[in-house]
């Protein structure tokens, strides 16, 4: 792996390098989460895109379709999680056409590992893959920087994450109704939209259950309490 | 010049008028001198066996296996040329291995038909190869679990994850029949080879899909693929010949879900019972000679 030269070893000997998004390159300094709940699975954002201290785009869409009922949210640059998604969208329309029938998450998580993992020197991406299928039902993964794949119950990930373990450890449920799930990935993300200088804006989030995706929106303006048309 | 004929067999890409590729034909016809196959596919798993004519009794019994391991939930039997299908099953392994790369989880019986399908297809198109001389047979188990992704690491919800589709069973045992044109179907039982005719004819006697009594185990299976080789033998016309047998269980069967030889024991015992329902129909057709002596 090649190192860039700025930045410091910390004490610890773990390399932090500090640019390692190019100048003026557009960062999702973010936070993201998805939840498995009774019935499938919710993915939530919220919208801030940044380039260093400016709010490049207020009203993000961090959640990315990859299949009907296979979903991302994407942090990290917003150049190299866009182009992830496309190669895998188009993978999974492909699987789906030859093979007769929808891919599975699993199928989907494998493809993103892949590319994460054999570009991790060029990449800087963090990103939650969530879906529902037939067999498994909801199911989330998460792939942190490095390009590893950890399958989880539920997954918080961007810098707003951080502020928010606490509260997800002793508020999430294991198999949530669809409502509760709702209230818990907007009361997650509003903390972390609080406490967090790099997420603001909406929340979004994404329900895939057997129906198929259902997409949510709510605005600041109204405390997140009304729920949209998107 | 020395040759005969329309001159429509001299190329693969050649189409004849009336719309035949006398390549592919030819093939089948080195098909249909090799050693019989057969596959049985039933309610608890696979079963693959094949006939093997000993060319020379130089040859070491046992060594010289026919029936490969693709990967560890398929197996492939071919018969007719022996290198061809040598290659045939280095292509399945390398189309295996690169499904789990890509995939990381191992590649349904279904798509591996697909693969090597289009690959023998590819093989009647151009004018610098030949057809493979074989008809291959490959059975697999697709796991009935739910697979994880090869190397995720963590798990869901210890309850399992929300919203699955009820009473649905997944996975299963395969078995499909790919021919040198590239054509394959999936079948409950296949034949092919020199013993096919007779071989056919025994497989559509048994019950590999009912849900009866009457439907075969993977243990039964064995048998009728033993009985069967032994009945598609033509002992009049042919040397010697050896039976190979491998099957392929479910996670809960004997096999644990892998592709495997026959245990020796159940072989034997497969081979003994075999030669005593040949010998008892032959005893049977005598009685019948007698029956018919007393009628004149």
């Amino acid at each position: 792996m090649e190192f860039g030269t700025s930045g410091s070893l910390n004490e610890d000997g773990i390399h932090v390098d500090m640019d390692r998004l190019k100048k003026g390159e557009v960062n999702l300094g973010t936070s993201i989460m998805a939840v498995t709940f009774k019935d499938g699975v919710i993915l939530g954002a919220d919208s801030r895109t940044t380039t260093g201290a400016f709010i490049a785009n207020r009203v993000t869409d961090k959640l990315t379709r990859v299949h009907d009922t296979i979903w991302c949210c994407r942090s990290g640059s917003a150049a190299d999680t866009q182009a992830v998604a496309d190669i895998v969208q188009y993978q999974l329309g492909l699987f789906a056409m030859r093979n007769g029938k929808p891919p599975t998450t699993q199928t989907a998580a494998s493809i993103f590992q892949e590319i994460c993992y054999s570009n991790k020197d060029r990449l800087s991406a963090g990103l939650i893959i969530a879906g529902w299928d037939e067999r498994h039902g909801g199911q989330v993964y998460s792939i942190p920087l490095g390009g590893s794949l950890h399958k989880q119950p539920y997954a918080i990930g961007g810098s707003g994450s951080t502020y928010i373990y606490g509260f997800c450890d002793s508020n999430w449920k294991e198999g949530m109704e669809e409502a509760e799930a709702v209230a818990f990935v907007k009361e997650a993300l509003k903390e972390a939209i609080k406490w967090d200088g790099s997420s603001g804006g909406v929340i979004r989030m994404v329900v895939l259950t057997a129906k198929g995706a259902d997409r949510h929106l709510y605005l600041p303006d109204s405390d997140y309490k009304i729920r949209h048309a998107t | 010049m020395t040759s005969i004929g329309t001159g429509y067999d001299l190329g693969n890409s050649i189409f004849s008028p009336d719309g035949r590729n006398f390549q592919v034909e030819y093939a089948v016809k080195a098909v249909e001198n090799g050693g019989t196959s057969v596959g049985i596919r039933c309610k608890e798993g696979v079963v693959l066996a094949v006939e093997k004519v000993v060319a020379s009794k130089l040859l070491k019994p046992g060594a010289n296996k026919r029936i490969a391991t693709v990967d560890r939930h398929l197996g492939v039997v071919y018969s007719g040329m022996v290198p061809d299908g040598r290659h045939f099953v280095d292509r399945a392994r390398d189309e295996a291995r690169a499904w789990r790369d890509t995939f990381k989880s191992p590649i349904p019986t279904a798509d591996l038909a697909s693969r090597m399908g289009g690959y023998m297809q590819a093989y009647t198109l151009y004018q610098s190869v030949r057809p493979f001389g074989i008809t291959a047979i490959v059975g697999g188990f697709d796991s009935e679990l739910e697979s994880p992704v090869d190397g995720e690491v963590g798990q869901g919800p210890s309850v399992g994850a929300g919203g699955k589709a009820q009473d649905k069973d997944y996975g299963g045992p395969f078995l499909y029949m790919i021919e040198p044109s590239g054509l394959y179907w999936g079948y409950y039982g296949a034949a092919t080879g020199k013993g096919r005719q007779a071989a056919k004819a025994e497989l559509e006697k048994l019950d590999l899909n009912g849900d009866g009594a009457a439907s075969l185990t993977l243990e039964q299976a064995v048998k009728e693929a033993a009985r069967i080789i032994y009945v598609a033998h033509d002992d009049s016309k042919d040397k010697d010949f050896e039976l190979e047998m491998s099957w392929i269980s479910g996670t809960n069967g004997p096999t644990k879900g892998k592709h495997q030889e026959v245990p020796k024991a159940l072989r034997e015992e497969a081979e003994r019972l075999a030669k005593k329902s040949l010998q008892d129909s032959d005893d049977e057709d005598d009685d019948k000679k007698e029956d018919d002596k007393m009628e004149e």
